[in-house]
């Protein structure tokens, strides 16, 4: 079975992230794979180890964002390939999905896998545009993924309840936490990592031009700092600090 | 100027944010709300109380189960027919992909999870969180609809008045279903952590009471579960005396404690309750980012250096085993429950 992990590259959770003169500055806080996108390349090898399969792990960005490609390749993927064009730097959801689409049909899959979000835009509809466009099944959210022949049942893990759906390949699925602790690269994994080369492709040679950007920013603004200083509360007895905290919560007038 | 608003319910029960969506539209001029899937009429008569001028009701066999496909199909040949300046959505897991979907089939796109949205001329100026909401975007939709999904609770529900009606329109489904559902298991309480108030949340810290000896025959492993339970339920006490939802940490998930559903944070739930209380938990940057916009945040934890502190409005340091069950008879007795 042909798996594709599509992933992105994020700045680290830690970086202090901040607008400057309109653009996005995250310093020299460094550069990962989208947390959740290590979840998709978990759950691609956990189906290419059920089914004896490959997994492509793709990216859309710049040249630095093959060291992401490259968490995924000492993860265990068999090849990576990045899509790099000068024409994607204004590129919103749907513009990502036109070119993962390409890159999909241009290598051919059973299967692809997404993370449910990445951790700079957020928006998790990616991987549904991308369904969309491809016009392969969205399951989306799964906790679990289980192939049989043509066909793929996931969990899906939702406020409501898990739900069971089943569907043909190849299929668009979108995966949560639920799947597994994402691996360690290995030693040997990241040994070949560091040697592999990486294809890079342009939107020419996925013989399509720069989608129209749908969504278009105008303005960034840092959030209000906010006061944290912290009152502890201290009391004689867990009732006594019990009903000064039970005070205090009652005056901020939340409840 | 025309608004459809999608209704997002589970099997007839409506996601809350759904009326604050209809709030939205009313203030831009016509609210047509849209429900699909069964019990769409029960729905329906609740839209029209919220404010809702004209209901489309697509009841058909075919979207008994939500489908993204013939939802989408569905909703992407409504929007064609009524032809509205914009459609709002609840930020949810559904419509999430419904949107994103009718987006690429009408040509347009998605602004997600919006704080705030006001009109500019023909066209609207939303705003976003974004990095974790680190930083918050001011974005625009030139595409036509303009499509965007509300946070829940970033904008006023409206007064519900009873006994309000309207029309109601049916429409047919469309599209074609590409998977089936087989099943079906609830969670022991639907778990809406984004509509919530009010989280009281546990950490790993729950399972630390060394007061409790586990029953008989557990081995190591499920008497460490045993005891995270006996401390989640003296979390459960006090969320359901404050009328709030459970939440946890991803520890507290990952070593089994309580499922995935009740995770905030980072590659959980991101929310912005009233009222955070932080339970056994440390207070790890990827839990942080999923809490930290709560207006009131109070967090008990036995280490003093525990850095959710750092974020906290209000702190004990001390046992959570006997702060937690002591905070809950305070509010019973406060609050006359």
């Amino acid at each position: 079975m042909k798996i594709i992990a599509c992933i992105k590259q994020v700045p680290d959770s830690e970086a202090k992230v901040k607008a400057d003169g309109g653009q996005i500055s995250w310093g020299d806080a460094p550069l990962v794979i989208n947390p959740f996108d290590e979840y998709a390349v978990e759950g691609a090898l956990q189906q290419k180890e059920a089914t004896n399969g490959t997994v492509t792990a793709i990216c859309i960005g710049p040249e630095t964002a093959k060291e992401a490609l490259k968490h995924a390749l000492a993860m265990g993927a068999d090849e990576a390939i990045l899509i790099s064009d000068p024409a994607l730097s204004n590129m919103d959801t749907l513009g990502a999905a036109k070119v993962l689409a390409s890159a999909i049909q241009k290598i051919g899959a059973d299967m692809v896998i997404f993370g449910r979000q990445t951790l700079d835009n957020g928006a998790g509809i990616t991987p549904a545009q991308t369904a969309r466009l491809t016009g392969y099944p969205m399951l989306g959210l799964a906790g679990s993924i289980k192939v049989n022949e043509r066909s793929v049942t996931v969990e899906r893990v939702l406020e409501e309840g898990k739900q069971i759906v089943k569907a043909n390949l190849p299929a668009v699925i979108s995966v949560v936490q639920s799947i597994g602790e994402p691996r360690y690269p290995s030693f040997m994994g990241i040994r070949k990592a560091s040697k592999a080369e990486i294809p890079v492709w342009s939107l020419s040679d996925l013989g399509i031009s720069a989608p129209t950007e749908m969504i278009k920013r105008d303005e960034l603004m840092t959030p209000p700092a906010r006061e944290t200083t912290v009152e502890m509360i201290t009391g004689e007895s867990p009732a006594e600090i019990a009903e000064k905290l039970a005070d205090k919560i009652i005056a901020e007038k939340v409840l | 100027m025309k608004t459809l608003v999608y209704i997002d319910h589970f099997k007839g029960a409506v996601q809350p944010s759904s009326w604050e969506a209809l709030g939205v539209a009313k203030k831009f001029g016509d609210a047509v709300a849209v429900v699909f899937g069964e019990n769409a009429n029960d729905v329906a008569k609740s839209a029209f109380e919220y404010g809702a001028d004209e209901v489309f009701v697509a009841d058909d066999s075919a979207l008994k189960d939500y489908l993204p496909e013939t939802y989408a199909s569905t909703l992407s040949a409504l929007a064609s027919t009524l032809n509205p300046n914009l459609i709002l959505f609840p930020t949810t897991a559904r419509t999430r992909e419904l949107a994103a979907m009718s987006a690429v089939d009408l040509n347009t796109n998605v602004m997600t999870d919006l704080t705030g949205l006001e009109a500019n001329g023909d066209s609207f100026v939303a705003t976003r969180p974004i990095y974790e909401a680190k930083l918050f975007e001011k974005v625009n939709c030139v595409g036509k609809p303009v499509m965007a999904t509300l946070r829940g609770r970033a904008f006023p529900k409206p007064n519900q008045e009873a006994g309000k009606s309207g029309t109601i329109t049916k429409v047919d489904a469309k599209g074609e279903a590409k998977s089936t559902v087989e099943g079906y298991s609830a969670s022991e309480s639907a778990v809406n952590l984004g509509d919530a108030s009010i989280i009281v949340s546990g950490g790993r810290g729950v399972s630390n009471n060394p007061s409790l000896t586990p029953p008989a025959g557990l081995d190591e492993k499920q008497s460490e579960i045993w005891r995270a339970q006996q401390g989640f339920a003296l979390v459960t006490d006090l969320a359901k005396v404050l009328g709030g939802a459970v939440g946890a940490s991803r520890a507290a998930v990952d070593a089994g404690y309580i499922p995935y559903s009740h995770q905030v944070g980072q590659t959980g739930k991101v929310v912005a309750p009233d009222l955070y209380i932080a339970n056994g938990i440390s207070g790890a940057i990827q839990h942080l980012v999923g809490m930290r916009n709560a207006k009131v945040i109070v967090a008990i934890n036995k280490d003093a250096d525990a850095p959710i502190f750092k974020a906290a409005r209000f702190g004990v340091v001390g046992d959570l085993f006997e702060i937690v069950p002591a905070l809950t008879e305070a509010f019973k007795k406060k609050l006359g429950k």
